[in-house]
């Protein structure tokens, strides 16, 4: 089993239900405050990422409640739970001008905080975001990741399958760990409406800070045409393609992303 | 000790198992020739109808888009029954509450099949199985915190008498409840709750139901039964009757041992062509993260019986077959290893095991193992 932190290893971010909230937060770098809201690959994943972002940012990368070695509050079940426990931290801290960059399910989650607040926020980035319904009901806008088997969802998820964890009974306990816990708890918060909030599209245009919504060429598990409905209903929002990548941009192309945050941010 | 004759009404008559990818989910039902699927229908109640003959009870669950289950609404099923056997108890085992998104439906279900029946429904419970969270759309995180908020919620309805009650729970709302009808057995009928691990069986022990366990063979009923029996020592209640302990097992008594064993090796379907791939089998949630990340790693699960033989399920406690005094034997055994139990699931049919076969092991059973065993064993009324 893996050891979560507790509130002598892990940072207090908030308080609720009469109870600190506890989480694996991790900092690096130096510069203007960057927030990075991991997806279902969790933080341990975005290594490369993070390191490319850190020569410009102070990266404060959380493990979300359920995700990576944070615990989770019994109480805490949906996006909109996160949402509000990320801006009252940033609240607490008193963070200001912060970038907000959303990594798919991280996406969803901040796009969620966005429409809400903005107040803070300097800039938004979402890196193949999850989160909204642009088809008919007919149509899965988002491949069902909980019922398609290991070898498909690495192909989805990545230009190149072989970026994945591959074939997990080759896999260290630890890892397939990480993988078990980091997919409870995207099917705890995303089971049901799948991966969307019916009614965040309709919102988006409260996003009132400048924002880049970036998408994997290969994204197999949304669409491109879907992140282009999603910057379409962000007032002013620029999309760009990322080459050799899928749906978990940030594995596969951290530099060409930490470039594009660092231009989107000047 | 009661008996009760259960078939899971599969539809068996499928392509190759090479060309298909899962029995379970997404299965095309293009699969079903229609007028077959009604003939298996009338076959499966008649068999029903043979063991309320005989004295057996009768058992059946409710599955969702799947070939080895053609009831995806158990409570129906259960109201035929009512109407078209005589003496038998009629067990739903079960509803799976934690899939069902309207408990009070559950509770209007059950009522109304209690009175059709004239009082001879048990109401059992499920969590519901990994295959079907997909097919139902059911998340399957919290599902044990599903399924006790409905149970309560259902209890309540059937005997809250004095009008409508409110209902804002975690997970279910509702601010007028007041079934119509209300259940003939009072204040409910009896209600049986499936463990398949000893830490399931401690809330089922505080409400005092049934505890069911399905193929856990020896050791790992004796645990959950053992769980439920601490349990109520911990709290300072009495000691449990074996009324309290059920178990399902593959069942199939033959004339001979060779015959009991032939047709156990048909039951056997029932293990060996549950083709179903990871995905659904082991859903995110549905178990601890770590046994789940143990299965992504390709352990073998505690409940995957496609790897062993009949001779395996045998000595595990899994299957009871043989001539009647062999299976007499085996359920003694079990009852001795487990520390007592009162109610036996005889997973009768399974398959294709044809309906003159299914009868004949029935008929094997209650008139040369039943006897010998009720004299052992008190057979015991229900208990509520």
């Amino acid at each position: 089993m893996l050891t979560l932190v507790d509130s002598t290893t892990g940072t207090v971010v908030g308080r609720a239900e009469g109870e600190d909230v506890v989480l694996d937060v991790a900092t690096t770098g130096a510069g203007p405050t960057l927030l990075m809201l991991h997806g279902a690959e969790g933080r341990e994943a975005d290594t490369a990422f993070v390191d490319a972002l850190a020569g410009r940012f102070t990266v404060v990368a959380p493990s979300h409640p359920g995700f990576g070695l944070s615990p989770r509050p019994d109480w805490c079940d949906t996006v909109e739970d996160l949402a509000y426990l990320y801006l009252d931290w940033i609240e607490r801290q008193d963070l200001r001008d912060v970038v907000l960059v959303g990594l798919q399910f991280g996406g969803w989650l901040a796009a969620e905080m966005a429409v809400r607040d903005c107040s803070r926020l300097g800039r938004l980035v979402l890196v193949d975001p999850v989160g909204i319904k642009v088809g008919g009901r007919e149509d899965r806008d988002i491949v069902d990741v909980f019922a398609i088997p290991r070898g498909e969802l690495d192909a989805r998820n990545y230009a190149d399958p072989a970026a994945g964890p591959g074939d997990l009974t080759l896999a260290s306990v630890e890892d397939t760990e990480h993988i078990a816990r980091n997919e409870e708890a995207l099917a705890l918060y995303g089971w049901e409406p799948y991966l969307h909030n019916p009614r965040l599209r309709r919102w988006l245009p409260r996003i009132h800070v400048p924002t880049l919504v970036a998408w994997g060429a290969h994204d197999g598990i949304v669409s491109p045409g879907y992140g282009r409905a999603y910057a379409d209903a962000i007032p002013g929002a620029r999309f760009e393609i990322v080459d050799g990548a899928g749906h978990r941009a940030q594995v596969e192309q951290p530099a060409t992303l930490a470039a594009l945050v660092a231009d989107h941010t000047v | 000790m009661q008996y009760w004759h259960f078939s899971e009404t599969a539809y068996p008559y499928l392509p190759p198992p090479e060309t298909i990818d899962s029995i379970r989910v997404t299965l095309p039902n293009g699969v079903i020739d229609p007028e077959r699927a009604a003939a298996l229908w009338d076959r499966y109640l008649l068999e029903w109808q043979v063991a309320d003959e005989c004295g057996i009870n009768l058992m059946m669950n409710e599955h969702h888009a799947t070939a080895t289950c053609m009831d995806p609404a158990a409570p129906v099923i259960a109201g035929i029954l009512g109407r078209i056997t005589t003496k038998a108890r009629i067990l739903i085992l079960g509803n799976p509450v934690a899939n069902r998104k309207d408990p009070v439906r559950v509770a209007e279900e059950t009522a109304l099949v209690d009175l059709l029946s004239h009082g001879r429904l048990d109401v059992g419970f499920v969590r519901g199985v990994p295959y079907e969270v997909s097919a139902v759309n059911s998340k399957p995180v919290q599902m044990s915190e599903r399924m006790w908020e409905a149970i309560d919620l259902i209890k309540k309805a059937w005997t809250t008498h004095d009008g409508p009650f409110n209902w804002e729970g975690r997970f279910f709302h509702q601010r007028h409840v007041n079934i119509w009808p209300r259940p003939l057995q009072q204040p409910h009928p009896p209600v049986w709750v499936t463990a398949m691990t000893p830490g399931s069986a401690g809330r089922i022990a505080d409400n005092g139901d049934i505890v069911a366990s399905f193929l856990t063979g020896y050791e790992g009923t004796r645990k959950v039964f053992q769980a439920y029996r601490d349990r109520l020592a911990e709290t300072g209640r009495p000691a449990p009757a074996d009324d309290r302990f059920a178990y399902a097992a593959l069942v199939y008594t033959g004339r001979t041992d060779e015959e009991g064993l032939e047709g156990a090796r048909k039951l056997m379907w029932y293990v060996k062509a549950n083709k179903v791939p990871f995905e659904f089998v082991q859903p995110p949630g549905y178990t601890p993260y770590f046994v789940r990340a143990a299965g992504l790693r390709g352990e073998r699960s505690a409940y995957d019986f496609k790897s062993l033989t009949l001779e395996n399920l045998i000595d595990e406690g899994i299957v009871f077959a043989g001539s009647p005094s062999t299976v007499r034997g085996q359920i003694e055994k079990f009852h001795e290893r487990v520390g007592g139990f009162g109610h036996l699931l005889l997973m009768g049919q399974a398959g294709f095991l044809e309906h003159d076969e299914t009868v004949a092991g029935i008929r094997t059973f209650a008139e040369h193992v039943k006897p010998a065993l009720d004299r052992q064993f008190t057979p015991r009324p229900v208990t509520v």
